[in-house]
């Protein structure tokens, strides 16, 4: 059988939206556990039929230091509606199975969960619920052998962030350990809203490529994240060499916008994944056509 | 500690990747400049801690409690540092080293805003430009620090995440450095956070240990029985315990909030105490494996004591280690008696502790006895900042302090 996430980057740059699990959206009084893991079901329905190729879910933490204030207050709405790591897994479980499914959590998360310290629990849970990948952004690779050996032996992918401040020694290292995509942050900063990452993104794209070219290593797509919120942004970034394209808060600002109003919030939802879809292959067209690619 | 900043199980760096080079940078400029006094550096340091700083401070024998006790009670006056609190030893290091390391800018958080002010008055007095970060509950209830940290010329944010105290402000600072690492140094005001956090304000806070060490030789001629001192994330306790780690005959006493009530609640995510050693179990807090206080998910508590100082759901991976090791002593002391001690202190020695201080004395009042001959007690702030907390929280528990305290009912309303 592919791998999902590998085939989710064949043939065409892949489009990655990233959503808060068991958050509803905003309330007046919080929705019960089960409503707001059925709100997330729609939403992520809504980002399907906008051309999502890979999902990214967060499990929220209550100290989420790498994410802005749009992911931080999806955060607290999902813990304040009751979400939880056993809750997270049956909702990736009743997913489609065909669609790739990548958790996005806090180490403190991975480490506690089944109630004694250690990993082995939580990615054993993953993997039965059908996690294809898991990104632990306060986890740097000195810290992350446990977790790699652990996601290896049950084949789940580690995704590694390369950050612009990243340098070749670490990149390095990064890329020794990384599996299934390489999330390539586009610009410094928790994530949020921008306006322009094109720049850096290149030169960013440029150095994994290097390395990749230097060390003969079996080239991993890269995706980049941080900061993006348009179909223009999106195109920008893959004629600029990008695999894929990850956009978070500008989805979460949609059902923010929307109020307690949920269709409006799940059209509105499928409207922007439309237009990022679109734009990512726009991007590649530009890509295969012209002289963009540095 | 191993070089990879691990002690024993605890320690390590669990922050996102674009901070890694920031933290890998400071790591060598610890290595550097205040392990090897590389451009004299540390000289330098003391010299900003003597003129600038108040040091040394002094021990005194505590005459009344030790009548009281019926053992020898020493205090090390950390109350007399420049700033009222031990906080400028760190904040001093911290920010001169940015300086050697010529960064740009100084972010911190701040509890108490007892840091706050110690890192601003560096800045203030070595020319950095400096941003604070304070949970906005903090800043309701330690507004003369507020004021102060103003006074200074440095900018405040409150942080209105949660319920807002130390934990969020961290979480907010660490934000601001992911956007700013390049310029940018984060003085972190505890021994926690990722390597070479603990290793280095442990380092600088040490001087309080090695003083009273040097003091209480020349006066007395030996060693304490036992050494206390108070511990939130617990930069005073390391500070007065790392000299004496090495002497076995030494017992070492951390004192930690005791809140309301020991218990934890799962379903609110609010434990009444700050209790992190004590009751804490392990997990990953703000860049380093230590004791937290989570609930069985991993999310981080909120914790509650009546010293903003104290009120952190994690604590210093290197205390957490001695306390497992059986090294290190973790004790509790409840609100009340805190409170109490902090009366007591005011009355029979005449020194006004800071209430994270005066959790050492109520721990000193239960078990004074059994301490043994000699003990030493780090003071580590002055309690100015506590006036009004104190007022109120005595007057609303109806503790008998020893004096009338209706007369202070138009400031209580």
């Amino acid at each position: 059988m592919t791998d999902p996430i590998a085939a989710a980057f064949i043939d065409n740059p892949a489009f990655i939206p990233y959503l808060a699990a068991g958050d509803p959206g905003p309330f007046d009084e919080p929705p019960s556990a089960d409503d707001a893991v059925a709100q997330t079901s729609a939403y992520i329905d809504a980002l399907v039929a906008g051309g999502a190729d890979i999902v990214e879910l967060g499990l929220p933490h209550s100290e989420p230091i790498a994410d802005g204030p749009t992911i931080q207050q999806a955060s607290v709405r999902a813990l304040e509606a009751g979400m939880t790591p056993d809750r997270f897994f049956e909702l990736v479980d009743d997913l489609p199975a065909d669609l790739p499914i990548v958790a996005m959590t806090y180490y403190n998360m991975v480490y506690r969960y089944g109630g004694s310290p250690g990993v082995d629990e939580f990615i054993e849970a993953a993997a039965a619920a059908g996690v294809d990948g898991i990104i632990v952004p306060d986890l740097p690779v000195e810290e992350s052998d446990p977790l790699c050996a652990a996601a290896r032996d049950a084949g789940v992918h580690i995704i590694f962030i390369a950050a612009p401040t990243t340098t070749d020694e670490r990149l390095a290292a990064v890329m020794q350990r990384c599996s299934g995509y390489l999330y390539v942050q586009a610009r410094l900063g928790t994530t949020g809203s921008q306006t322009d990452v094109s720049d850096q993104t290149r030169s960013s794209l440029g150095r994994v490529r290097s390395f990749e070219t230097n060390f003969e290593r079996d080239p991993l797509p890269k995706a980049v994240g941080f900061g993006v919120s348009s179909g223009e942004q999106a195109a920008d970034i893959v004629a600029a060499g990008a695999d894929g394209v990850i956009v978070g808060s500008a989805l979460i600002d949609e059902i923010t916008g929307a109020g307690t109003d949920r269709a409006r919030a799940e059209r509105q939802l499928e409207a922007l994944a439309t237009e990022l879809a679109a734009g990512t292959e726009r991007g590649a067209a530009r890509r295969q056509s012209g002289p963009e690619r540095t | 500690m191993s070089s990879d900043g691990m002690f024993g199980e605890f320690g390590g760096q669990f922050v996102p990747e674009a901070l890694m080079p920031a933290i890998e940078e400071l790591t060598d400029a610890y290595d550097r400049y205040v392990q090897e006094n590389e451009a004299g550096f540390m000289d330098d340091l003391q010299s900003h801690l003597r003129s600038f700083g108040g040091r040394p401070t002094p021990i005194q024998r505590a005459d009344q409690l030790s009548e009281r006790y019926g053992c020898e009670v020493y205090l090390k006056r950390e109350d007399l540092v420049h700033g009222g609190a031990h906080k400028l030893n760190n904040a001093l290091g911290q920010v001169l080293l940015a300086q050697y390391m010529d960064k740009e800018r100084i972010i911190a958080e701040t509890g108490a805003g007892q840091h706050g002010t110690a890192t601003t008055m560096s800045c203030a007095h070595l020319g950095m430009p400096c941003e604070i970060y304070m949970g906005r509950h903090d800043v309701n209830r330690q507004r003369p620090n507020v004021f102060r940290m103003r006074l200074n010329g440095a900018t405040v944010n409150p942080v209105d995440i949660g319920r807002g105290t130390l934990k969020e402000a961290i979480s907010e600072t660490m934000r601001d450095w992911a956007r700013t690492v390049e310029t940018t140094h984060y003085v972190i005001g505890s021994v926690v956070g990722p390597h070479p956090y603990p290793a280095m304000v442990r380092d600088f806070q040490s001087v309080i240990g090695r003083e009273a060490k040097r003091q209480l030789r020349e006066e007395i001629g030996e060693l304490p029985d036992a050494v206390v001192a108070c511990a939130g994330g617990g930069s005073n306790a390391m500070g007065s315990f790392a000299p004496f780690v090495e002497e076995s005959s030494v017992d070492l006493h951390a004192v930690e909030a005791g809140g309301s009530d020991l218990s934890i609640d799962g379903d609110t995510g609010i434990a009444p105490n700050s209790a992190t050693l004590s009751i804490g179990t392990r997990g990953v807090l703000h860049g380093s494996h230590t004791k937290i206080l989570q609930d069985e998910d991993g999310q981080i508590m909120e914790s509650h004591s009546v010293s903003a100082g104290l009120d952190y759901a994690g604590v210093g991976p290197e205390l957490a280690a001695l306390v497992e090791s059986g090294r290190l002593t973790a004790a509790t002391v409840d609100d009340d008696t805190a409170l109490e001690a902090f009366h007591r202190l005011s009355q029979t020695e005449g020194i006004i502790p800071a209430l994270e201080t005066a959790h050492a004395f109520g721990y000193l009042e239960a078990h004074g006895e059994a301490l043994g001959d000699t003990v030493l007690v780090t003071v580590s702030g002055r309690g100015d900042k506590d006036l009004e907390t104190v007022i109120e929280e005595s007057h609303r528990r109806e503790l008998d302090v020893g004096f009338d305290l209706s007369v202070f009912d138009a400031e209580v309303q």
